[in-house]
């Protein structure tokens, strides 16, 4: 995928009311692919704390028998961490506003994930 | 013992249908072989499923294993299958003394002393029983006391009646922080800090119990999650909801120390999780404030 194939994927989740910012991160190591964020986000952190998560998440829900995460939301008291994992070690995240419509991003995140398999 | 449980293993070996395994399963719990136990009673349940002598045994080893849910699960077939079974109406009844439950205890007690009157065990439990507050401190080593072997004229019993289970007070009421709610053992889990069961119990979609498994990752989740909410500025984390290929579960913090998981499988929407976990942290938190 090009560079602006990445930049429109982001771009669709970044329209979603309440999104602060969205990127494309390698699981494996924690690097931002690509990334769409307002100012005052720190991508490097976003996306090395997602993946690290994401990591650790994955293996818990393994051993609870559900099966790969298709889609996880941390809640915040001021804000809220979206993310769905997409094909070759990527995951698609959106960091958003305590009261963003978390069924749209998540669509639109599924979208983003599709796009860069 | 150890020349008993050597000619009964070779008996078990010769003929693998035979009884002796109920009589060596009690020896091996008695010597706190545990896991060999274990391994004889679950082998002697395979070829006999109906039999309430090997449910009775396999019970008293989970009770010593502390594994008190599933204790009482065994106890509660035996009795099903043989409704006068002492070891089983025994074991019965100290578990639901443990949890405070005294009726229930009365109760089992009285159905053994009908199935026994000369059993002097059973009056002297019953007298303990009836005698002290419910499930009280001081009546629990007492109670426990007139349960356990070596009390004066135990009567000659089943091979496993005559001790109904020897563990110590305590983690069966901690199983029970979830009493009432749907799942509360098989879908909800309650963990301190460090990842330790408090309560609740997890099991995959195949039966198989992944407690301790779930939990030790979950303690690296709940850390993660809450250095990355406070380094995203996301202020305190309240949940983290993950819908899986085959279920979801939802996190959540019901005390500063402690995280709550509920698992349901996809037929549950996330929504609606997110409810039960709410209900579940109030029982948490409820059951976290009567234990500080």
């Amino acid at each position: 995928m090009t560079a602006t194939g990445y930049a429109r994927s982001l771009d669709l989740v970044t329209r979603v009311r309440g999104v602060r910012g969205a990127m494309i991160v390698s699981s494996d190591d924690g690097l931002v692919v690509a990334e769409h964020l307002m100012e005052g986000i720190k991508g490097s952190a976003v996306a090395a704390l997602a993946a690290s998560l994401a990591h650790r998440l994955r293996r818990a829900m393994a051993a609870a028998g559900v099966g790969a995460s298709v889609f996880w939301h941390l809640q915040g008291e001021q804000g809220a961490l979206l993310v769905v994992p997409a094909a070759s070690g990527i995951v698609v995240v959106a960091v958003a506003e305590p009261d963003v419509n978390v069924g749209m991003v998540r669509l639109e995140l599924l979208r983003a994930a599709e796009a860069v398999r | 013992m150890a020349d008993e449980i050597k000619t009964l293993s070779a008996e078990l070996a010769r003929d693998p249908h035979s009884l002796v395994f109920l009589r060596l399963g009690d020896l091996l719990r008695q010597r706190g072989q545990l896991d060999a136990a274990h391994r004889v009673a679950l082998n002697g349940l395979e070829r006999h499923p109906h039999s309430a002598d090997a449910h009775d045994l396999y019970a008293r080893i989970l009770a010593d294993k502390r594994d008190y849910e599933r204790a009482f699960d065994e106890w509660d077939m035996a009795r099903r299958i043989a409704p006068g079974h002492m070891g089983a109406l025994k074991g019965l009844a100290f578990l639901y003394f443990k949890v405070g439950d005294v009726a229930q205890a009365v109760a089992h007690l009285e159905e053994a002393e009908r199935v026994a009157p000369d059993d002097f065990t059973i009056q002297q439990a019953l007298a303990m029983v009836r005698g002290q507050p419910m499930g009280s401190a001081a009546a629990r080593p007492a109670a426990h006391a007139a349960l356990r072997p070596g009390s004066p004229a135990p009567p000659p019993p089943p091979p496993m009646a005559e001790e109904p289970m020897a563990p110590p007070a305590g983690p069966l009421e901690d199983r029970r922080v979830f009493a009432g709610l749907e799942g509360a053992q098989e879908g909800l889990l309650l963990l301190d800090a460090a990842g330790r069961v408090l309560g609740g119990a997890l099991r995959d979609w195949n039966g198989a119990d992944v407690t301790e498994a779930v939990a030790a990752y979950l303690a690296g989740v709940s850390l993660e999650a809450g250095r990355t909410a406070k380094l995203l500025g996301l202020g305190t984390w309240t949940g983290l909801a993950a819908e899986g290929q085959l279920g979801h579960v939802h996190l959540a913090q019901p005390g500063p120390d402690a995280l709550l998981l509920v698992v349901r499988d996809r037929s549950v929407p996330m929504g609606r999780l997110a409810i039960i976990a709410q209900r579940a942290a109030i029982a948490a938190r409820r059951w976290l404030e009567q234990q500080a």
